[in-house]
């Protein structure tokens, strides 16, 4: 029972903001000026929602969002299969060290190669582009590794066979090797999504115009509203938030195992 | 050996794509940026001139970069070790076999499905003295919350960002400590028990141990993550409030809208430079330091 208490502040606790500005949304805007203390809607309405997506022109920063998540997803899978099967099925001279460059990649981080990116985005003429957005994505060394692994746990005796008879690298890649990889390339192609879609610093220094901004940078625009306004920001907050709260209900188990994977495993 | 050359041009036709992006977009940078970070320019970057390697000590040991290293180690401070206590009090809460669990554990995973933007945004508003929630709630607690407001305040404002990014992460660390208790095998707890261990010694004795490469893994990621934190400054505060700018991090400073080196090419590339020493070389030092502590579950 005591547990049962306590489960239940700390719950309360931790959806408190959530619940917040939830509320706060489903008020008009008068009324989040006058009862802002009220955790309950006034009179509820969709008002501060339907004017946010309005004012914020979030149907565009939305679409922005998924077509640049989307592309950067499919082609973080591709160019992670090809890497991968080289991996862990070819056999060249300077393999080991080839390998060990990639995984030496991982530890620079986003902040420390956006100064130079965004020169490179100028001189290309990307900067405000999708392909300012997309391309610098598009490789991923977490992804190699990743798949490499489990292409290791495939049987030898499959390849081997698939090359007696005949079949070509490509083929076997994508009729054998990466449907058997499928829960993997689900996971990449998840943790892949989501990064891009919730990307903030890149996105907030390649991208100038509003025709191109992501939701996440978008969002901003409503925050610098007068203070009678303010309110529009929860309006926003709740529609850039509820896609990816209903992916992630969908593909729980996917998202477990990918955020453990690294954990669990030492 | 045969096998090998023939495999060699299947092979770098698979591998150009990703080391082509590599190259471009990962390599190239960081060494650009070394030999960016030695060039004293004007402030267009139209003038530049190479003051070689002891403009990194320069920059290193100016006022503005010490100001934000001594910000980005105290956000760290901050977030850390709250991050990883709040994360393990819930999972270690959350571990048991009750009716509507399930329930409470999605309660406690939900912050993972909150961005940067959102969280910092929700905290944003929350934190208004004029529209939000906890002003009217708390001012008595904490007077700062009315007047002038968290954000506003030199003293509360990194305390306030630290509060946004340990609960926007504690969806994570819950998941992923949640995983760890998960994988102890129960023996031990019985074993233990047949012992005559108390709940403490179990504790420290069972579950600590056993969950050790989990709350590692954690470590690394929340101070990674507070060396690279950009985005909850440019919303929550823009590096201010001004004078003081007592939240300007290392990556506000390099890429902020506000930053006082905002212009300056050379500078901002011996300070990313900077910061990926920093980051590697915390990364290094935590591995090795939990190396001879951490008990691998294998």
């Amino acid at each position: 029972m005591g547990r049962y208490v306590l489960l239940v502040v700390v719950s309360v606790i931790v959806l408190f903001p959530i619940w917040a500005v939830l509320m706060q949304a489903l008020k008009n805007g008068r009324d989040s000026l006058d009862h802002p203390r009220s955790l309950l809607p006034v009179d509820l309405t969709f008002e501060t929602i339907r004017e946010a997506w309005t004012q914020g022109n979030l149907g565009r920063l939305l679409a922005n969002s998924l077509f640049v998540s989307v592309a950067v997803t499919i082609g973080v899978v591709i160019t992670s299969l090809l890497a991968a099967y080289a991996f862990a099925f070819l056999d060249f001279p300077g393999k080991g060290l080839v390998f060990a460059a990639f995984l030496a990649t991982m530890l620079v981080p986003a902040e420390v190669t956006v100064v130079i990116n965004r020169r490179t985005a100028e001189s290309l003429g990307w900067v405000s582009s999708y392909q300012g957005l997309i391309v610098p994505s598009l490789a991923s060394t977490f992804g190699v590794f990743l798949v490499r692994q489990m292409f290791l746990q495939l049987p030898k005796e499959l390849r081997e066979a698939a090359s007696l008879d005949g079949v070509g690298h490509l083929r076997y890649l994508w009729e054998v090797a990466a449907p058997l990889s499928r829960p993997t390339l689900g996971a990449l192609g998840l943790f892949t999504f989501l990064g891009t879609w919730n990307a903030y610093l890149w996105p907030s220094q390649v991208i100038n115009d509003d025709d191109h901004k992501t939701v996440q940078i978008g969002l901003a625009s409503l925050r610098n509203a007068d203070i009678n306004h303010l309110n529009l920001v929860t309006g926003g907050l709740v529609i850039a938030a509820l896609p990816i709260f209903v992916i992630l209900v969908v593909f729980q188990r996917q998202l477990v195992r990918g955020l453990t994977a690294g954990a669990v495993k030492g | 050996m045969k096998r090998r050359l023939r495999d060699l041009p299947p092979a770098l036709a698979m591998l150009v794509p990703s080391m082509a992006l590599l190259g471009v977009w990962t390599v190239y940078p960081l060494v650009k940026a070394i030999r960016t970070g030695h060039l004293d320019c004007n402030l267009t970057a139209t003038k530049c001139r190479d003051v070689g390697w002891d403009r990194y000590v320069d920059v290193f040991t100016s006022r503005q970069f010490q100001d934000a290293l001594m910000v980005s180690v105290k956000l760290a401070l901050m977030t850390v070790p709250a991050g990883l206590l709040l994360g393990l009090g819930l999972a270690m809460l959350a571990d048991k076999h009750l009716r509507g669990i399930g329930f409470f554990r999605t309660a406690f995973a939900s912050t993972v499905a909150t961005s940067v933007a959102v969280a910092s945004l929700v905290w944003f508003v929350l934190l208004q003295p004029e529209i939000g929630v906890l002003s009217d709630l708390f001012s008595g607690w904490i007077p700062a919350l009315k007047n002038p407001g968290l954000l506003r305040d030199p003293d509360t404002a990194l305390p306030a960002i630290a509060v946004s990014s340990v609960w926007a992460g504690l969806g994570f660390t819950f998941i992923v400590i949640s995983a760890g208790l998960q994988s102890v095998p129960k023996e031990l707890y019985e074993s233990a028990l047949v012992d005559g261990a108390g709940s403490w010694r179990r504790f420290t004795n069972v579950t600590l141990p056993m969950v050790s490469p989990s709350l590692m893994f954690i470590t690394v990621v929340l101070t990674t993550r507070a060396l690279q934190t950009y985005g909850e400054v440019a919303l929550l505060t823009q590096g201010g409030p001004n004078p003081e700018r007592p939240t300007t991090t290392i990556p506000y400073l390099i890429y902020g809208e506000e930053s006082l080196i905002r212009n300056n090419l050379g500078l901002k590339s011996a300070a990313a430079v900077l910061l990926f020493l920093i980051c590697l070389v915390f990364a290094l030092l935590q591995f090795r330091m939990f190396d001879k502590r951490v008990q691998y579950s294998r």
